[in-house]
């Protein structure tokens, strides 16, 4: 996973985002959850920015934090982010499966989570609190129970379908 | 809070009262544990496990405990030796060791490295049972700046170095990468250090306990240099060195061997040796004339002294809006090289510009950086050639087979010899403003200064980071800020842009303490008071010497008479002053115009 640089980022977004979390190092995670929900990703330059604004942090640090959590991505994530949750419930229920067959679906190659055509990445999660509905995979926000490595499939396969349309 | 308090250490009862964790009790009772991530002047961290011991409370549980961590307690019983603990680290040691590229014997901390000490005392033979670390999967050497060299595969995470550029210069150039068995200690992105905001400092290469971060080592071209009969080949001995390079041969820190360390360099084969107090005294003679100009003029104040190469480095990419308060003065080491290359022609046969090679010795990493500004340099050839720390020195000491400690003791060559008291004490923090202030008194007042200690400037320990003092100077009242640590000149420079700074000099070393504890001196991190006994070496040689202000120096005043006229002359300007380049470009807080 090589962190990007982004040309032409624009700065104002990170700085109201800076403001409205009062510029602290204790908010560092919020900011970096909101900053890639405006970018998609933590632009490499974006990380350097946080470090050098906020008192007692700096890049390296930044960098740190956003490769210690899994919920952040150093590369542009898909347009539809599939989280396949792998907490203890979802796991013994067969969650790992359902992950393969994703990222057989998708060809991915360990390390890449992003597909080629920028479409889809795929992130695994610790719980999503719906243990009833194990194996749980969330699509941009829309939940899908009692997945399956042949569900998955289908549902990929609809929203690729969808998206062909749309074109 | 008079209470005695008291614990029992090994069935030896032991008094305690605000230390800061039961580790120093240990080693204050004269016990030991080994660390590898504790140091004392930085914060607890606890990452190594090494330090356990087993503690028992009053109501007889017995329990485990990290040492560096934990704060000593009344009436708890501490065994540091037991068959649990030693199997504790023995374990970590496995691991550690089975994730380590193990090629001891080519590794510059070879022989300096506590992995390797305490694999050694605790007997590990063999770390089979582990999965070892595969050459296939070693990362990348960083090798790409002149001081020092980065290896991801030696590093056993122990977040010294983090906590150093953190805490000292508060600048994180280094930092935690990753999670779990990928974590990896990197610059942002595992950038190169020439390629982040990194000063080179060198103070993470101080505390790493193994050989992930090293001095970039010299050694082998200087004694191509030596042994090449074509070539004649100058040192010159930065101050700090003389009161520590003694430790690397079993002499107390801040024991002063510069009489040894002449003996040494001639008898290595260098064939004329210099001080470069004297060059210190150089320094002062300029900066002090400079600063009398400018408070006269009311021009660029506060001045900033510009030894330190990492001091001038940071200004240079954090802030070169304020470049215009650093003194345009080279710093002593640059001041010297230029004189030596123009003047040694002139007193012996047998030097010509051409076959000069100057080597310096410094406490120094980012010196070696300094070396290689393209302001030093003169008709296309680097004023200074190579640049050796004290460690490197002491290397090439032993490796010529010379018993250091039994030399006779040798003095500098002339007609450079001369050096007073404000030359030594540049080794310390406060040293350069205290000895520019007992020049300066003289240069506005006209009368020699007559109390020459100016006691608030000195003190090199964590509480004395930074000084304020107040002087005056016939009727003139000036103010002098001394500050040790980049953090502590960040937090000056701030001041300056807010308004609410008081001060007209401002001196920063950005190693604490100042050059005695420099990056590139003998290994010093166990022990805070290493650095308070060397800076006391250059104090008492301050009080030794005949003469004890620069412009009391006839060496200086000879040069001056016949060389360089006067201080802030054309010809001085030429030799002893510099520029400064902004580095804005590239550096961290440019990312906004990328």
């Amino acid at each position: 996973m090589s962190p990007q640089t982004h040309a032409g980022i624009d700065y104002s977004k990170v700085d109201e985002i800076l403001s409205a979390f009062e510029y602290k190092k204790s908010n560092l995670i919020a900011i970096l959850q909101k900053v890639q929900e405006v970018f998609r990703f933590l632009p490499l330059d974006v990380m350097t920015y946080i470090g050098t604004k906020i008192e007692g942090l700096s890049p390296a640090t930044v960098y740190g934090v956003a490769t210690f959590y899994a919920q952040f991505s150093l590369e542009p994530k898909g347009k539809y982010e599939i989280k396949v949750c792998d907490g203890t419930a979802c796991h013994v229920r067969g969650s790992m499966p359902v992950l393969n067959a994703v990222y057989q679906c998708l060809n991915l190659k360990d390390g890449v989570y992003t597909s080629e055509d920028g479409l889809f990445s795929v992130e695994t999660v610790s719980c999503l609190g719906a243990c009833g509905l194990a194996p749980v995979v969330v699509v941009n926000d829309k939940v899908y129970p009692q997945m399956t490595a042949d569900a998955i499939k289908i549902v990929i396969a609809t929203i690729m379908n969808e998206e062909e349309e749309g074109k | 809070m008079s209470d005695k308090k008291t614990l029992i250490i090994n069935g030896k009862e032991v008094e305690f009262t605000d230390e800061p964790n039961l580790l120093e009790v240990i080693r204050k009772a004269g016990f030991n544990v080994p660390t590898f991530c504790y140091r004392p002047d930085l914060t607890q961290y606890g990452a190594c496990r090494m330090c356990v011991v087993e503690v028992e409370y009053p109501n007889g549980r017995t329990l485990i405990n990290s040492s560096c961590t934990m704060p000593p307690e009344a009436n708890i019983k501490v065994k540091t030796n037991t068959e649990r603990t030693r199997r504790i680290r023995k374990t970590v040691l496995e691991l550690l060791l089975a994730n380590h590229d193990r090629e001891c014997t080519t590794c510059d901390k070879s022989g300096k490295c506590e992995l390797q000490q305490y694999a050694e005392e605790y007997g590990i033979k063999d770390v089979s049972k582990y999965v070892e670390k595969r050459k296939e999967d070693f990362l990348p050497i960083d090798n790409s700046n002149p001081a020092l060299v980065r290896d991801p595969n030696k590093c056993i995470l122990c977040g010294a170095c983090v906590r150093a550029c953190t805490e000292f210069q508060g600048h994180s150039v280094l930092g935690f990468a990753n999670r779990g068995s990928k974590t990896l200690v990197q610059p942002i992105a595992g950038k190169a250090l020439s390629k982040v905001d990194c000063v080179f400092c060198g103070q993470c290469q101080a505390v790493c306990p193994t050989g992930a971060l090293t001095i970039k080592n010299e050694v082998n071209d200087v004694w191509s240099l030596i042994t090449d009969p074509n070539k004649k080949v100058l040192a010159q001995i930065a101050p700090s060195v003389r009161v520590a390079i003694g430790e690397e041969f079993g002499l107390e820190p801040g024991a002063n061997t510069i009489g040894l360390i002449n003996a040494a360099l001639k008898e290595i084969g260098f064939d004329l040796v210099f001080d470069t107090n004297f060059s210190a005294d150089l320094t002062i003679m300029e900066e002090a004339h400079e600063f009398v100009e400018r408070v006269s003029k009311g021009e660029n104040l506060p001045l900033f002294t510009s030894c330190c190469p990492a001091w001038v480095r940071y200004l240079e990419t954090q802030h070169p809006e304020m470049l215009n308060h650093l003194s345009s003065c080279k710093s002593p080491q640059g001041m010297l090289s230029p004189i030596l290359r123009e003047l040694v022609p002139q007193y012996f046969e047998g030097y010509t510009s051409e076959n000069i090679n100057i080597v310096s010795i410094m406490p120094c990493t980012a010196k070696k950086v300094e070396a290689k500004r393209a302001q030093l340099r003169k008709d296309g050839k680097f004023e200074t050639d190579y640049v050796l720390t004290t460690q490197e020195l002491a290397k090439m000491i032993k490796s010529a087979g010379i018993d250091f400690k039994s030399l006779e003791p040798v003095e500098g060559d002339s007609p450079f010899a001369q050096y007073t008291g404000a030359g030594t004490i540049f080794g310390a923090s406060g040293g350069v403003a205290e000895a520019a202030v007992r020049t300066a008194y003289e240069f506005v007042t006209g009368e020699p200064l007559s109390d020459l200690d100016i006691n608030g400037m000195r003190g090199v320990d964590k509480n004395h980071r930074c000084k304020d003092v107040e002087l005056d100077i016939k009727g003139t009242k000036v103010k002098v800020r001394v500050v040790s640590t980049l953090k502590e000149a960040e937090k000056s420079l701030q001041e300056i842009k807010n308004g609410t700074a008081d001060f007209h000099m401002l001196e920063v070393m950005a190693c604490p303490g100042g050059c005695i504890n420099g990056g590139g001196q003998p290994r010093s991190c166990d022990d805070s008071h290493i650095k308070e006994k060397r800076a006391a070496g250059l104090y008492k040689e301050d009080t030794e010497l005949t003469y004890r202000r620069s412009n009391d120096n006839p060496d200086i005043k000879k040069l001056y008479k016949e060389f360089l006229e006067s201080p802030g002359s054309h010809k001085a300007h030429e030799l002893l002053h510099t520029a400064y380049q902004d580095k804005f470009k590239g550096s961290y807080k440019d990312v906004v115009k990328n």
